[in-house]
């Protein structure tokens, strides 16, 4: 059986598609919905988007190997950006990763065995004036110290358990589009 | 002319920073917004971009560019034209762009109204950073926001373009790769490739996005096009110094008591800055140096510090030494160019004495090797070699000749690729040697200097 978008996903990508003269423009937002949707991007995902948008799959994969946030494997639920740049590296950002990578037991560029945790050794994150830092989808995570980092671990491990038992709501990402393009 | 003190205080694009509900359109006109685009609509086009050459605006995204000259640049005869925001704040040091859209997301969405009425555009983007999914989210709401409420989609009434405009606006998320924050990588991955820079000329003006004239310019750089409308091109070119009008967003951030996103007189000195603005150096430590905008640019040592920070001073005032390849031996940015410093993004990156210099220049490096697009040669190559040889410094193991390498590669690098990310790597390079050269002298082996830092940049660990 071949990938298929959702119903909610196809009404996001033709309404993105009314947004740029060429179908190829999409690209990059409709693989943020497709990663969103399967959680990585498979060679079925990209038959999916090939399909879509009329883009052949070796330009698609071009396009997944060239860009950071878009993964060929499987992350977990949390995907901790820990930013190590000069900006937070002069404040103890490779402190903050050690710490992290001690208390997950995993190094950058890994995932825990549960999936709930991934982490990511970030390039600047753009939060300078709070480094150190790392974001969690939405969330910053700013001024870390190693006791900041212990309770926002806590909390998103309790959140994805909550998750797992099918008790919570986690919206992590979202996709831009027009009018109407709501999350 | 006054003197930069004048403007102390003076805000322009940070109004909204503090505001109870300063992203929701509500808050925004309640403080006076959406005025400045109705004022436009009864000038003609090309009015709008003599009054934003008259305001001395220049690009606040890195390089300084006059604004009002690039939006002249636009052939008159174009039918279609694009307006692209460039969001895809990136540069190491640079985070103004994520508070200004999480802030005031309206302000953005008038000034591209106004940009776009002038350029002709009718449909404009926003290319924003992947990471920033919550500013994306904000952006998102406020566009939808303008488009309820009718500034957006729908026809206004206007003195040029045919008697009335119309402008749809586009928030397109990036996916993680630096490179787009370079205009015309940006047009690529906007147009559903690889953030490719292109080859210039043609430039963006004659044939940008989707082979259509178009204008790239910064978040900050668009958010001050309202107020120039309000309040003049005089005003605002009156309210800065010399050939840069207006004020200046500054990101503080470092080793410093009070780090910060600041908008501050255009030409306040780095000492201002650092001492007065961000409560000087924390710990009793003394200044070492400063990156003054962004990690592209070559840092100044602590006897710099009293140069204006501002696009023309960095570059030409006599204070600053000029960046060498090897001692007594300026680097030439061509035509017998002297390359000195630049204010860049506003990034300002502080270090204190205690600072491991040359770990720090080899976390710069692995960052460059990592966003080298691989397109060309010289960059693709040097900046991995830049950091691993940075980072066996770094690590007390460097060779006899390392340092003389370094620089070697670094001229290699300047000036021979595509776009500016050769030059981003090896500028600071040879600026850090420049003007801390000894520090980097004391990792050769033979000098039996112990690493000061412990954690090297991970990314490179293993390589050299």
């Amino acid at each position: 059986m071949p990938l298929e978008f959702s119903a909610q996903s196809k009404q996001q990508v033709a309404r993105l598609l009314s947004r740029y003269p060429t179908k190829q423009a999409a690209l990059l937002p409709v693989l943020h919905i497709a990663q969103e949707e399967f959680g990585h991007l498979p060679d079925d995902a990209i038959e999916l988007v090939s399909r879509t948008l009329d883009v052949s799959p070796a330009h698609i994969f071009g396009v997944i190997t060239f860009y950071t946030m878009f993964h060929r494997e499987k992350q977990g639920r949390n995907e901790l950006m820990v930013c190590t740049n000069i900006s937070c590296m002069l404040r103890g950002g490779y402190d903050i990763l050690k710490h992290i990578e001690t208390r997950l037991g995993i190094k950058a560029g890994e995932t825990t065995a549960d999936g709930a945790f991934s982490i990511v050794e970030e390039e600047c994150l753009a939060a300078c004036a709070n480094a150190p830092m790392m974001i969690c989808g939405e969330k910053y995570f700013l001024d870390l110290t190693p006791a900041k980092v212990d309770a926002a671990l806590d909390d998103m491990r309790r959140r994805w358990k909550e998750t797992q038992q099918g008790t919570a709501a986690d919206a992590r990402t979202l996709i831009g589009m027009g009018p109407g393009g709501k999350v | 002319m006054g003197t930069w003190q004048d403007a102390m205080g003076v805000k322009i694009v940070t109004k909204g920073f503090g505001v109870p509900g300063s992203h929701k359109l509500s808050v925004y006109t309640q403080r006076g917004g959406f005025q400045a685009f109705p004022k436009a609509l009864t000038w003609q086009p090309s009015a709008l971009t003599d009054e934003v050459k008259k305001s001395n605006l220049r690009g606040r995204g890195g390089a300084g560019f006059p604004t009002g000259m690039k939006w002249s640049f636009i052939p008159k005869d174009a039918k279609l034209t694009y307006l692209v925001v460039n969001a895809d704040e990136s540069e190491p040091g640079t985070c103004k762009d994520r508070e200004l859209l999480a802030y005031d997301p309206h302000l953005l969405i008038e000034g591209m109204l106004i940009a776009s009425y002038a350029l002709g555009c009718k449909h404009a983007y926003i290319y924003i950073r992947g990471e920033m999914m919550r500013e994306a989210r904000i952006v998102q709401e406020a566009i939808d926001e303008a488009y309820a409420a009718g500034w957006l989609g729908k026809d206004h009434p206007a003195a040029g373009g045919g008697g009335t405009f119309k402008l749809d606006v586009t928030l397109h998320r990036g996916a993680g790769a630096y490179i787009c924050g370079e205009e015309t990588g940006l047009l690529n991955s906007l147009e559903g490739k690889r953030g490719w820079p292109r080859l210039k000329p043609p430039f963006p003006a004659i044939k940008g996005l989707f082979g259509a004239p178009t204008v790239v310019n910064n978040v900050e750089t668009i958010m001050n096009i309202p107020e120039i409308i309000t309040r003049g091109g005089e005003w605002f070119a009156a309210l800065g110094t010399g050939k840069s009008g207006g004020t200046r967003i500054v990101c503080v951030s470092g080793h410093v008591n009070k780090p910060g996103v600041f908008e501050l007189p255009m030409g306040i000195p780095f000492r201002d800055i650092i001492y007065d603005v961000c409560g000087g150096i924390p710990n009793g430590r003394v200044l070492k140096g400063v990156i003054p905008g962004g990690s592209s640019m070559p840092p100044l040592d602590a006897s710099e510090i009293d140069v204006p920070c501002e696009f023309d001073a960095l570059m030409n005032d006599p204070r600053i030494k000029d960046v060498e390849v090897k001692p007594g031996v300026p680097f030439d940015l061509g035509g017998g160019r002297r390359l000195k410093s630049m204010a860049g993004s506003g990034g300002i990156v502080v270090f204190d004495d205690q600072t491991d210099i040359v770990a720090l220049c080899a976390r710069i490096m692995a960052f460059y090797a990592h966003e080298s697009c691989g397109q060309c040669t010289p960059c693709r190559e040097g900046s991995g070699w830049l950091a691993r040889l940075c980072t066996r410094l770094a690590r007390g193991e460097g060779e006899a000749g390392d340092v003389e390498l370094l620089a070697n590669i670094a001229n290699g690098i300047g000036g021979n690729t595509i776009c500016a990310l050769g030059d981003a790597a090896a500028w600071p390079m040879l600026g850090f040697l420049t003007k801390f050269r000894a520090d980097f002298e004391s990792r050769v082996k033979a000098a039996g200097t112990a690493p000061l830092h412990k954690s090297l940049p991970k990314s490179v660990e293993g390589a050299a």
